[in-house]
């Protein structure tokens, strides 16, 4: 499954991350990497981005893009 | 001695950089985000200088703000290296620390927010951490000045020293034997070009096109390089950028499991979850975000600027009146009396009674920044920004474009695309600048009495709709193309520093009173010249027979249709290039009106919606000259800035004229 389908509260371990040269080298450098575990934390209000937990701090990040990293669901 | 202050963005960068030099600091002008080099003096040691640096994740070249940092530290070699580190937030922010590390320059580690973590239960061994990184470690608390002395102590030594970090192995297996391979093809290469060998190595095994291009390998030394990083990818079984990721995180990991102890969740973050279970609500953010903005521009207009504003202005009229007597009773010459008083005094004087109005926006437009919410405003704002093609981070531009257009067109250097780049900059002017202030509140004074506050706030949104129909042009038409990856770091609500605050207000007040007694202070000089001589250079005691009468006569005409065409108020917009201040100042040395008069000499000039149709004009029509000369700056491109001009102008004359006759033919 992708990142983009974890629910709000759940968490998932990060298996592989897509996407074009510099959004990936940014979902990178912000922390993204294989076996990372992320929890869905929030949506905005409008329905898009989200706002994950990863590495003790917190990430926002588009639907779109977090459709192009798969995660595997691990319980929280 | 130089030093380069480095650090991700949030990670109290700024806050350090003040606390070390104070009010010491040079190019300082502008708020909301770090993006000019600035330079600052340590407190009491004039001889160390600290440059700070922008707030980057990573050393690599796809920022602006990454590359302007890589080419500082690889090309002007300070003499040491200064990188903040939130403590609170340790792990990312070593991604950082362990690239500049493979610099070789001497380097001081400032572990910030220490008083967090410890209230938190939380802990760091940072003897055991020293040992692994091979670089001092101070811990501080910048926002409480506490082991600023240490650190600096700490960073003298070091450079003193010429103390390199020592080498990390932050790599294993198949990356090590990659990294160590490309480092002996390249040494000699990285030493003539004067680049670290081993952070040129690490970069090129990740796939850094600059630095391959920079060390002018051969064709045979880079297919050796290509083959070297295939084996790894193939043995790893991923691609280079991911491997190098990974294996400087996993080295993160495997350290701060050794020497930090971290809270499950610290007290500042439940805080913010708290605040943000309103601030970004699903349905009660947007009303909270109204109401924040409506509280400032309140604050601003009806309770502390304004009044503080009046306060100036009656002290300056005060003024005005004892130097207008003491120079009657001098007997100085008549022209000269009427430079100094009619010109002088009556310009910058009303322009210089706005100072208190635009600081106390600026104010609480630097509380919202740094207290973490303008983040909570742009993941808010990303969808409907997304629509017309840009990202919620272009948020934070338009809302300091509100202050000041100047600072929100530098601010956009932090968006990482040109394309987001240069629609926000062509969006931001949109967005109406305090400058404008003076003239919206003296005509909805004089001619919107009752609804002073509705009038004020329909110009306000009236400019926000048409640039967002006019960047939804843009993006149908020049920009096309997809808009930048929104990831974006959510601080913790932090209480904002009192002293970077009120260093960010000295420096607009400076920057501002500077360009009253620059710009305005000609345009003043100007203008009085213009109106008290006619064209053979007589002094003309009515200024309706004056050179400047006549210009404005001259072009009056193309205002017809708008609804004004009497020669002082062309003449008050002309000005108005210069900067928007000068339109109420020009308007009250023209009338002959002080401050406090002119509303009630306005209402001779205009009917009510010629004056609307006039205030919309000033909303719209083209920027003012130092706006002008930053979007030259930023944008690069004279036929661009050539484009906003006319762009801004046509548009701003055809929306009033609308309104004009379309009001005109419903007054009937």
């Amino acid at each position: 499954m992708t990142l983009k389908e974890l629910k709000v509260g759940k968490s998932g371990r990060v298996l592989t991350i897509g996407g074009e040269k510099v959004l990936r080298h940014r979902l990178l450098e912000m922390g993204i990497t294989p076996h990372t575990v992320i929890t869905v934390k929030k949506i905005a209000p409008m329905g898009d981005p989200i706002e994950l937990l990863l590495r003790g701090y917190v990430l926002t990040l588009r639907l779109e893009d977090a459709a192009k990293i798969t995660i595997e669901e691990v319980p929280a | 001695m130089i030093f380069a202050l480095a650090g991700n963005q949030n990670s109290g960068k700024t806050t350090l950089f003040n606390q070390l030099t104070g009010s010491n600091q040079r190019v300082g002008n502008f708020p909301g985000v770090t993006v000019e080099q600035k330079t600052g003096s340590l407190t009491n040691r004039s001889d160390i200088s600290i440059v700070d640096l922008p707030g980057i994740y990573s050393l690599s070249p796809y920022t602006s703000e990454e590359i302007v940092t890589r080419d500082y530290l690889l090309k002007q070699k300070p003499d040491g290296i200064i990188n903040i580190v939130d403590a609170t937030n340790i792990e990312r922010n070593l991604y950082l620390t362990l690239q500049l590390i493979e610099l070789q320059i001497p380097m001081v580690l400032a572990l910030n927010m220490m008083d967090e973590v410890q209230a938190n239960n939380g802990s760091i061994d940072i003897l055991y951490m020293r040992e692994i990184l091979g670089i001092p470690i101070v811990p501080i608390t910048a926002i409480k000045k506490q082991g600023i002395a240490e650190l600096v102590q700490s960073a003298i030594d070091t450079a003193q020293d010429r103390r390199k970090p020592e080498r990390v192995d932050f790599c294993t297996g198949a990356v090590h034997r990659a990294i160590h391979a490309v480092t002996h093809l390249i040494e000699d290469h990285a030493a003539r070009q004067g680049i670290p060998d081993r952070f040129a190595a690490s970069k090129l095994v990740e796939g850094d096109a600059p630095i391959l291009k920079a060390l002018r390998l051969t064709e045979n030394e880079t297919d050796m390089i290509e083959h070297a990083v295939k084996d790894m990818e193939d043995e790893l079984e991923s691609d280079r950028e991911a491997i190098l990721a990974d294996m400087r995180y996993q080295f993160i990991e495997d350290m701060c499991k050794k020497c930090v102890v971290k809270p499950k969740e610290s007290r500042e973050y439940r805080r913010s979850v708290r605040f943000d279970n309103l601030l970004t609500h699903k349905i009660l953010a947007i009303p909270a975000f109204l109401f924040i903005m409506l509280a400032v521009f309140w604050l601003t207009f009806n309770v502390i600027g304004t009044p503080l504003s009046r306060l100036l202005e009656s002290g300056i009229a005060g003024l005005s009146g004892i130097v207008d007597s003491a120079l009657s009773t001098y007997g100085l010459n008549h022209v000269v009396h009427s430079l100094v008083v009619d010109g002088i005094f009556a310009g910058v004087g009303a322009v210089l009674s706005f100072v208190p109005i635009i600081l106390t926006l600026f104010f609480f437009l630097s509380l919202l920044e740094d207290s973490g919410y303008m983040a909570r405003v742009a993941f808010m704002m990303d969808k409907p920004l997304r629509k017309i093609g840009l990202s919620g981070r272009s948020f934070v531009p338009m809302l300091v474009g509100f202050g000041c257009t100047v600072p929100a067109i530098m601010a956009t250097r932090t968006l990482a695309s040109e394309r987001d780049k240069k629609m926000t900059i062509f969006l931001t002017p949109f967005m109406s600048c305090s400058a404008k202030i003076p003239i919206y509140a003296l005509f909805t004074a004089a001619f919107f009495p009752r609804y002073q506050a509705l009038v004020m706030i329909s110009l306000y949104v009236i400019g926000i709709v048409l640039g967002i129909l006019s960047s939804f042009i843009m993006k149908k038409t020049v920009y096309k193309g997809a808009p930048v990856p929104f990831v974006m770091e959510m601080p913790n609500y932090r209480l904002p520093s009192l002293k970077s605050v009120s260093l960010l207000l000295w420096d607009r007040a400076k920057d501002f009173v500077q360009r009253v007694f620059t710009i305005v202070f000609l345009a003043t000089i100007v203008i009085w010249f213009l109106q008290s001589f006619d064209m053979r250079l007589n002094y003309v005691g009515n200024s309706a027979d004056s050179m400047l009468a006549a210009i404005g006569q001259a072009i009056s005409v193309i205002f017809a249709p708008i609804g004004f065409n009497d020669w002082r108020i062309s003449t008050g917009l002309i000005t108005g290039v210069m900067a928007k201040e000068s339109v109420i100042s020009t308007l009250s040395v023209l009338t002959g009106a002080s401050a406090t008069e002119l509303g009630e000499t306005l209402r001779t000039f205009f009917s009510p919606i010629a004056a609307f149709s006039f205030l919309i004009f000033t909303l719209l029509y083209t920027p003012c000259v130092a706006a002008i000369s930053t979007v030259r700056r930023e944008l690069g491109s004279l036929k661009g800035t050539f484009f906003v001009i006319v762009y801004q102008t046509g548009l701003a004359w055809i929306v009033a004229a609308a309104i004009y006759q379309i009001g005109r033919l419903l007054g009937q």
